[in-house]
């Protein structure tokens, strides 16, 4: 035991790293500093379900029906009718040129038929060159029209109501009813910056010391391989530790993002994250030989797994060998343990599978790197 | 039992690819000597340093250190030899006396260990400040610190006094040969030659083989070399008359002398008087110095290479 892991060594390992990440200022701000920056700029600018998106209305009359169902699709926040009495000519210049994107036509029938009890149309023309634009404002839409026709006219009040409801259904209403793409981004988030600083900080730690020569002394002074990557994985381990808390607290007080399920699962989870990301940074650096040579890995596997774990584009929707390459990133694993987790009030047995998995890689990594570790200079 | 050398190694190999950087090289080194480990740079000695302490393994031969076996018993050797690299290796971002209590968790040494070995070198009054604010000579100096203090009985250091000033070069033998003369065996590489005269023993290595070995007296008669200093006026011109004449292999001025160095005295003798009277000038015979002899026999390695 005392050959391979001495308590009184690894101590003596961490706590020179410590010291050494305290007295490096800069990455140190940027541990810490990084993480909130991050999370207030992404958090607050990534939107999945834009609101408030310019919109032109081409109406023949301008009736009562027609202004409910005016005010209506402006009460749904999707629509800001920037042209409210748009000819269709100049509508669709307005579409084409990006001006608005959505184009309203209520046809000079609609009160008529409306009254006759007839299924009255309106046009919407939405521009789906950015498919994610148009989806949430299309998707309110029936539920909406059909609401404001109720109320216009005040009739079948049962039988418009049970319609809107089956269509409501549909909607994304599951566990983010009012659509908060927040809610889904900043638990996201929280793995994304936590792989981004981790991986990225750990495989830079051992080639620093190869890079400056320290490496000849540390190898030559009685010190396992063992002790050797704790000490390296241990502090900065402490330091996702401490990220962790601080995007969980704004997460929390900024950004509002419920926390449905256990706080200790999420925090086991979390850790069991963090501990897979430090072995890992740790894996790169035993394999490079230079800093920068560990920072073009650490990017090579950043945009896959920002990509393909779910985080930018739902992992269902992606071709089953692009699922397959997903699972192999811890990322994928963690989103779907906090996302379940914090937004879903899913219980132990409900992430044990993402769980079971973060722990795999756990081991993986660390024993792939024990066993790279050269412990001569050869 | 070997017990009276701290290191025998022979048929010591290293290869990095095509390129032999140390070929059959052999070592002695009895307890409670200085060796000297003398060559050229680039020479291999920092690659059979590295092989003797565990640092790197040898593609061929073996030996023992301390009485260890090289090959298999590295964690026992790292751990009673101390390892002075030849380029700083300590963390420059730590005070000297972090660094120290860092070398003293590993070594599991308590906080008076540090407390001595600050005090035994001087470094008490500079213990908090940054090894990489410290000069040359202090940083050798808390190399030093950093590799005797947990008390090694054999010491090797790589190249120690490189980029170091006379005086910080004066003190560190001094301290060297007080640990020595307390029974620490050390093996020290230089390309000094002052530093050489100052090793009980000298092993000189150059393009990865050994070539001579001894105390300085002894390598300097077994070089077989006659030297003669010209004084005089136009030396230069002497200097061009004697370049490839018969029995001459080294030219070299040293301030107003001029050293004439072969292995045949009787034809040295022959253009040496021939250029002296060509050009007025005094010529006698001298000692061969050291550094004579490393040039004759760097020059000479290199033609059995080629």
């Amino acid at each position: 035991m005392n050959r391979f892991l001495n308590f009184r060594r690894l101590l003596t390992l961490i706590r020179k790293e410590a010291i050494q990440m305290r007295r490096d200022r800069l990455t140190f701000a940027m541990m810490l500093g990084v993480p909130l920056m991050q999370l207030m700029l992404f958090g607050f600018a990534i939107n999945n379900d834009p609101k408030h998106l310019p919109a032109a209305l081409v109406a023949a009359d301008e009736d009562k029906y027609t202004r409910a169902m005016v005010t209506a699709l402006e009460m749904t926040g999707y629509y800001d009718f920037t042209y409210p009495n748009a000819s269709a000519a100049q509508a669709e210049h307005l579409l084409a040129s990006g001006t608005v994107a959505f184009v309203v036509t209520v046809p000079s029938d609609f009160g008529t038929r409306l009254e006759r009890g007839d299924n009255p149309k309106i046009l919407i023309e939405a521009d789906a060159t950015d498919p994610a634009v148009a989806s949430g404002a299309v998707s309110t839409l029936s539920q909406v029209a059909s609401d404001a026709v109720t109320r216009a006219t005040g009739q079948e009040w049962d039988k418009k109501t049970k319609t809107a409801q089956q269509v409501q259904v549909v909607v994304h209403k599951l566990y983010n009813p009012e659509g908060l793409t927040q809610f889904n981004i900043v638990p996201g988030l929280l793995g994304v910056i936590l792989q981004m600083t981790m991986v990225m900080m750990t495989s830079m730690a051992l080639t620093r010391e190869t890079e400056r020569g320290t490496m000849e002394n540390l190898l030559s002074m009685p010190v396992s391989p063992l002790e050797i990557m704790l000490g390296k994985v241990l502090p900065y381990f402490g330091v996702g530790a401490v990220q962790v808390m601080v995007v969980l607290l704004a997460s929390k007080l900024i950004f509002h993002v419920p926390f449905m399920g256990s706080l200790w699962l999420l925090f086991a989870g979390i850790l069991l994250f963090v501990m897979a990301l430090v072995i890992l940074g740790y894996l790169i650096s035993s394999v490079v030989r230079t800093q920068m040579q560990a920072m073009q890995v650490t990017i090579f596997y950043f945009l896959p797994s920002i990509l393909l774990s779910g985080f930018m584009f739902p992992f269902r929707g992606m071709p089953d060998w692009a699922q397959y390459l997903g699972e192999t990133l811890p990322l994928t694993h963690f989103l779907r343990m906090i996302r379940g987790v914090m937004l879903k009030g899913a219980s132990f047995a409900d992430v044990s599978g993402p769980l079971w998995v973060l722990g795999l890689f756990v081991v993986v990594f660390a024993l792939a790197a024990l066993s790279r570790f050269r412990r001569t200079l050869d | 039992m070997a017990e009276q050398n701290a290191i025998e190694v022979s048929g010591l190999t290293k290869r990095f690819g095509e390129k032999t950087v140390v070929d059959h090289v052999s070592l002695e080194v009895k307890r409670g000597e200085i060796a000297g480990f003398l060559g050229p740079n680039g020479s291999g000695k920092t690659t059979t340093i590295r092989m003797m302490c565990g640092l790197l393994t040898p593609d061929e031969g073996q030996g023992r250190v301390l009485g260890h076996d090289i090959l298999h018993e590295g964690p026992t050797i790292k751990r009673e030899v101390g390892y002075m690299t030849q380029r700083f290796s300590f963390y420059e971002d730590l005070t000297i006396e972090e660094n120290l209590a860092f070398v003293a968790g590993v070594y599991q040494l308590g906080r008076q260990a540090v407390r001595d070995t600050l005090a035994d070198l001087g470094l008490t009054s500079r213990r908090t400040q940054l090894a990489g604010a410290l000069s040359g000579g202090w940083k050798q100096r808390l190399a030093l610190a950093a590799c005797i203090m947990h008390r090694p009985q054999l010491l090797m250091l790589d190249e120690p006094t490189a980029g170091v000033d006379p005086k910080a070069r004066r003190e560190f033998w001094d301290e060297i040969h007080e640990r020595a003369a307390d029974g620490l065996t050390v093996l020290v590489s230089t390309h000094y030659m002052d530093e050489a005269e100052r090793c009980h023993r000298i092993n000189y290595i150059a393009y990865g083989k050994l070539i001579t070995r001894g105390t300085v007296p002894e390598v300097v008669r077994d070089a077989g070399l006659s030297t003669f200093v010209l004084k005089g006026p136009r030396l230069s011109e002497a200097q061009r008359l004697l370049k490839g004449k018969p029995g001459v292999d080294q030219v070299a001025p040293y301030g107003t002398d001029l050293h004439v160095i072969g292995r045949n005295w009787v034809e040295l003798e022959r253009s040496v008087t021939e250029a002296a009277n060509a050009t007025g000038s005094e010529a006698e015979a001298a000692e061969t110095s050291l550094e004579d002899v490393f040039i004759q026999l760097m020059g000479e390695a290199q033609d059995n290479m080629a």
